[in-house]
């Protein structure tokens, strides 16, 4: 495999692994606050479908963006509603909120559309597209470190950086803010917030509702971005992938990064399957590298590769003593 | 009653204190408190001085913890006031509480495992969006309280690292970092080692010597003796005293936790003890925690006697029963027939003892003793599911467990005797019934009966007793572990007293007198009788 | 939380949930221009107006029967299986290799091999989850949805590179031969008067029922049953009683991969005759909603069964006759889910005045 091809192999693992990095984060605010949300997947597809359709609409992927994370907020309010007012099985909410979504998103597109429930292709300020960024040409030039700014990092959509650039964000807001360290406690030991006097479900609704709003980009840029217009299904279980590199990362947001690169980089190999065989000179078969997350994820589980503990509270509604 | 306040006032006063005529620091009056059915405190009125330590001592379920959770703003109280210096203070919550300058140390610390000390102490209390500046306030105001207080521990250890008794300062840091001047710690040595004890004692005295006002909740004498200033007695959700502690004696403190009811005659021969059932021999168990609850425990249970074991709760007695009946991990050994029991704490070992012959109605009937949701009939087949009358096959012979759920239900007089009827469904008394109906039917060379009459109504009371009294005449060994002394003076042939882990002494009921045995649940050794 | 009569908690929160999900569908349904008495009519009309629908809603339910009582079994045990999707396919890996393995004389000879087959498979698959659960503590629904997906690669991977006939362009194996065809309701002497055309529902629909009444047998009148039950309801009680959690955990696991893996015989063996990518069609998830709106109960997850299958064969015809997409069962179906497994709370609480009003007026 030449230089080239692995550039665009990063290049492409980047572009695949931003869905992710943003539901992972998503997950990563509503598990470390102890809720339970497998319904990842369903958040990030009405968010596609909302932020396709009103872009289609209106012609901007900015307002798209902004329905986008409407509309998964929405399901995160049913969510909290759920799981945390009415104190019900967060795992049934989760996997109920995903049926709704995929039944809703195809309802609704077809209804704006009649496009057997896609939205119409995407194009120009409808889309979010590539950025330059400056003086890519000139740093191109430098041998080894040089494309890899050029062609990696280069010519990403903007979502792809406000996702890089919520990974420290996310980290600061965790351990340096006093939010943070609240949403933490929740998760670990509701009771210890209880009696410091902070209210229990305030917090978890507050932490439903960022996970609802990364859900909203993750959504948003799998259909204004990494590609044109909504389709169907189109998270594809990414969802699910965003819990498992959750679990792999260990509830931590810079691992969350390195684990979403990591299953997205899988993702990208399974584009290129001749890569692999090119450097290995075997053929593995596509669905091998698309188990790969999977399998690494109940091993993790399984606790034979460092034990992964989430939030200690994790799934629990709150009911105080007595 | 009111005479006792004045003179506590009186006495307590040092010069470094208010003057005698300041209010007190905490003063309800008439609280009241039920949960359904069960009155948890009933006008409750109380004068708790500043710069005292006040201990509020009872049995478990006396009521303590609820009042305390009411002055905590965990619960409302259903009428009666609370005057925090003098001013009456609504306290709906635990934010409320805080601000009256209330901090509380909770029995099970709520303490984020993986968290800092300093983390933990900031939480709720932050200074600001941002958490620097509150942890560097945090670790100045630290080191002084750790000279102020004897209350060191490093701000910069996880939680989950460091020792009960360090997680506890860290909990008296909480509350003293948000400037509370009253202090209530709820059981606050059930965890601890004497050391431990020791040193939390002292950081309480000086405490007390800064004017700050200690709330002890308690069940264990020594402790009421040894540092609190004042003493109230609680009982079945009652203040029954409120005396001076340099007034009285342990004596008396035990008398009045344990009450003077009305004593239940059994009638019974004298017993005949016959062959050795269960011989038990250096028996320990540790906690989760890592704590050592029983430490080394020698004991043997012969036919045809009742061995009771006396003791405040929390010293060691649940434990006993459940190295007995197979669910907690031990070492030492326990023979049965002389067949020596596995004490690893297997899933299965609830059966194996079955096997061996041991019968175990559990102290804590609705979370062992019986599946609530399930039906009496359902119920009556737990742990003998495996019984050939109960079987065909791979399948339950229903009927057959139907039927015999009904001879047992007219036998214990269970009412409504209705086989259908969920677990749930029953009152506490006919709920025991079933319990006892299952255990002492299959007819076990050794029964263990844990707190046999608690949450059970008078009539169920003597009918229980006469039941076990029969399962001795016929030749069983039955341990019996209660917290009422009034059951085991009444009940017992031979009586253990335990402590700390430890069997303090035996005694034979026609030997001994309440007082000697409350010295020896009190874990002061007196000379045997014998 | 709020306490209601055991009958109102069996009947009443169901068809409540039942009617609060059909009332969002219906307003779904106005919102994007449909009409939702059109809907129902359409529905009813082609899931229960002719034996020819009814063939497909039986068919449906067949399926959704197995997969609603092995979310059951699991959850007695305490344990929630959401990998029913994946045991379903695995365990139509199972009645291919039975189906394929050897040139079956008659379909009677081949359904109890192909029984096993699915069984095994099925339980297989979940016995690595299950295994996990007990020993090690790894979360049960996270191992089973990742299981789901390492399933469909698995099935992939064999239907393209190793199962394929060669020659064949879709990935699917080869045809079963005759005489594994089960016999479909038109081809059964007493039904074939009523189904007079070919439908797809066939003899498992009868394994169906039978499966119900042996979970039934296994649940409330077996040992291991009553084990089961007692460590769903009450760990510390099981442990008091000496039941082993292991024990309860493997076992309940696997008998529900089992019964999710037979729905394969409905769909693999008696109607597509091959194994498909995707065989299961998210029958495995139905499973959830059935069991849910079924109470647990096999007599409950029979009849909610049925009314899934007429909601799936009836969407069908509604996505054909109306302007409304078929995904519209999906809604429903999610919607039914939440409302009587996670909003449950919420229903008991809407019920639950008229009953206090009834109980002080009893006292008055």
């Amino acid at each position: 495999m030449d230089y080239e091809t692995l550039m665009q192999l990063l290049a492409s693992t980047l572009r695949l692994g931003t869905p992710l990095l943003f539901a992972c984060l998503a997950g990563l605010f509503s598990e470390r606050a102890g809720i339970f949300d497998i319904g990842l997947e369903g958040k990030m597809l009405m968010a596609a479908m909302a932020s396709g359709a009103t872009a289609a609409i209106t012609g901007s992927a900015w307002v798209g963006l902004s329905a986008g994370i409407c509309a998964a907020l929405v399901m995160a309010l049913l969510h909290g509603l759920a799981s945390i007012t009415f104190r019900g099985n967060q795992l049934i909410s989760g996997v109920a909120l995903n049926f709704v979504a995929s039944g809703a998103t195809v309802l609704i597109a077809q209804a704006l559309f009649q496009q057997g429930g896609r939205t119409p292709p995407l194009s120009g300020a409808a889309r979010f597209g590539p950025i330059h960024l400056p003086w890519a040409a000139e740093i191109g030039a430098v041998p080894v470190i040089g494309p890899i700014y050029q062609q990696v990092l280069s010519g990403q959509s903007i979502l792809v950086y406000a996702a890089l650039a919520c990974v420290p964000l996310s980290w600061w807001l965790l351990y340096a803010t006093r939010f943070g360290l609240r949403l933490r406690a929740v998760g670990e030991n509701p009771e210890s917030v209880d009696t410091a006097g902070i209210s229990v479900v305030r917090l978890r609704y507050m932490a439903v509702l960022v996970t609802g709003i990364l859900c909203g980009l993750a959504g948003t840029y799998m259909a204004t971005a990494l590609q044109a217009g909504f389709g169907r299904e189109m998270t594809a279980g990414r969802g699910y992938i965003a819990l498992a590199a959750l679990i792999f990362a260990k509830w931590r947001p810079w691992h969350a990064l390195w684990a979403t690169m990591l299953f997205g980089f899988l993702q990208a190999l399974a584009l290129r399957p001749d890569v692999i065989e090119g450097v290995a000179h075997v053929s593995i078969p596509v669905p091998a590298l698309d188990a790969l997350p999977y399998v690494l994820t109940v091993i993790v589980l399984a606790g034979f590769v460092g034990k992964a503990v989430g939030p200690r509270a994790g799934g629990q509604p709150y009911v105080k003593e007595r | 009653m009111t005479n006792r306040h004045e003179t506590a006032r009186q006495e307590t006063a040092t010069p470094d204190m208010p003057p005698p005529n300041a209010p007190a620091a905490i003063e309800l009056r008439g609280i009241s408190k039920a949960f359904g059915a069960v009155q948890a405190n009933r006008d409750i009125s109380i004068r708790v001085m500043p710069g005292t330590i006040h201990g509020i001592i009872g049995e478990n379920g006396a009521g303590k913890s609820t009042l305390m959770s009411i002055l905590y703003g965990f619960y409302k109280a259903d009428s009666g006031e609370i005057l925090i210096h003098g001013r009456e203070t609504q306290i709906p919550d635990s934010q409320a509480a805080i601000r009256a300058g209330i901090g509380m140390v909770f029995q099970h610390f709520k303490l984020v495992q993986n968290f800092t000390v300093l983390e933990n102490i900031i939480l709720g209390a932050e200074s600001g969006a941002l958490l620097r500046p509150s942890k560097a306030k945090a670790r100045t105001e630290l080191a002084r309280l750790a000279r102020e207080y004897e209350l060191d521990v490093n701000p910069d250890a996880r939680i989950e690292d460091l020792s009960v008794g360090h997680q506890q300062r860290v909990e008296i840091l909480k509350a003293l970092y948000r400037q509370a001047d009253i202090l209530i710690l709820d059981e606050p040595t059930g965890v601890l080692t004497p050391p431990e004890a020791d040193h939390l004692f002292r950081i309480l005295d000086h405490l007390r010597k800064q004017g700050k006002t200690v709330l002890l909740i308690t069940h264990k004498l020594r402790e009421i003796m040894e540092i609190t200033d004042t003493v109230s007695v609680m009982r079945r959700g009652e203040m029954t005293a409120t005396v001076q502690t340099a007034e009285t004696t342990p004596e008396q403190l035990a008398e009045l936790m344990v009450g003077r009811k009305v004593l239940l005659r059994v009638d019974k021969a004298p017993a005949r003890p016959g062959r050795l059932v269960a011989r038990i021999r250096d028996l320990r168990v540790t906690d989760e925690a890592g704590v050592e609850r029983l430490k080394g425990i020698d004991l043997t249970l012969r036919a045809g006697e009742i061995v009771g074991i006396a003791g405040v709760a929390g010293n060691g007695q649940s434990e006993l029963l459940e190295a007995l009946g197979g669910f907690a991990k031990a070492t030492g050994s326990i023979t049965i027939n002389d067949t020596p029991l596995d004490l690893g704490g297997q899933a299965s070992a609830g059966r194996t003892r079955r096997a061996a012959g041991i019968a175990h109605v559990p102290e804590d009937r609705h979370r062992l003793g019986l599946i609530l949701d399930f039906t009496a009939w359902e119920n009556v087949a737990l742990g003998y599911d495996d019984a050939p009358e109960y079987r065909r096959g791979p399948l339950m012979d229903n009927g057959a467990i139907i039927a015999d759920t009904r001879g047992k239900m007219d036998r214990f007089d269970v009412r409504p005797p209705d086989p259908f009827l969920p677990a749930r469904g029953f009152s506490g008394g006919n709920q025991q019934k079933i319990v006892l109906a299952r255990e002492i039917e299959r007819n076990p060379d050794l029964l263990l009966i844990g707190q046999p009459t608690r949450g059970v109504d008078i009539g169920a009371i003597e009918f229980i007793h006469k039941r076990i009294v029969e399962l001795r005449d016929a030749g069983k060994a039955v341990l019996l572990v209660s917290v009422e002394l009034d059951e085991i003076m009444s009940l017992s042939d031979r009586i253990a007293v335990m402590f700390d882990g430890r069997i303090m002494g035996e005694r034979l009921p026609a030997r001994t007198d309440e007082r000697e045995l409350g010295l020896l649940m009190a874990g002061v050794e007196t000379e045997a009788a014998t | 939380m709020t306490k209601l009569p055991k009958w109102a908690d069996m009947v009443l929160v169901p068809v409540i949930s039942l009617l609060l999900a059909a009332a969002i569908s219906a307003v779904v349904i106005l919102l994007i221009g449909g009409d939702p008495v059109e809907a129902v009519k359409v529905m009813v009309d082609g899931a229960l107006g002719s034996p020819y629908g009814w063939g497909y809603t039986l068919y449906y339910a067949t399926s959704f029967i197995f997969t609603g009582l092995g979310v059951t079994v699991a959850y007695h045990a305490g344990q929630f299986n959401i990998g029913g999707e994946g045991q379903a396919q695995i365990g139509g890996l199972g009645v291919a290799l039975v189906c394929l393995a050897f040139p079956w004389p008659a379909w009677w000879m081949a359904l109890p091999a192909a029984i096993v087959g699915a069984a095994v498979f099925g339980a297989a698959w979940a016995a690595v989850p299950a295994w996990l659960a007990a020993k090690r503590g790894s979360h049960i629904v996270i191992t089973t949805i990742m299981f789901n997906y390492i399933a469909a690669a698995l099935i992939v991977w064999l239907l393209v590179e190793v199962m394929r006939p060669t020659g064949q362009m879709d990935p699917a194996t080869a045809r079963f031969g005759a005489g594994t065809t089960l016999p479909g309701f038109h081809q059964i002497p007493g039904l074939d008067l009523i189904f007079t055309r070919k439908v797809p529902a066939n003899v498992t629909f009868f394994v169906a029922i039978l499966a119900c009444f042996a979970v039934w047998l296994l649940l409330w009148r077996s040992r291991l049953g009553y084990q089961i039950r007692a460590f769903g309801h009450s760990e510390s009680a099981a442990r008091y009683a000496g039941i082993s959690s292991t024990k309860v955990i493997m076992s309940a696991m696997l008998i529900s991969g089992a019964l999710c893996g037979m729905m394969s015989i409905n769909n693999v063996m008696g109607e597509a005759g091959r194994l498909l990518q995707n065989s299961s069609e998210g029958a495995g998830f139905i499973g959830i909603a059935v069991a849910l709106m079924g109470r647990n109960h096999p007599l409950g997850v029979f009849l909610a069964a049925l009314l899934f299958g007429f909601l799936y064969q009836g969407g069908a015809e509604m996505g054909l006759w109306t302007n409304i997409p078929i995904e519209l069962r999906l809604l429903l179906q999610g919607l039914v889910i939440l409302f009587t497994g996670a909003l449950d709370n919420m229903v008991r609480m809407m019920v639950a005045p008229f009953f206090r009003t009834r109980a002080s007026a009893g006292v008055r």
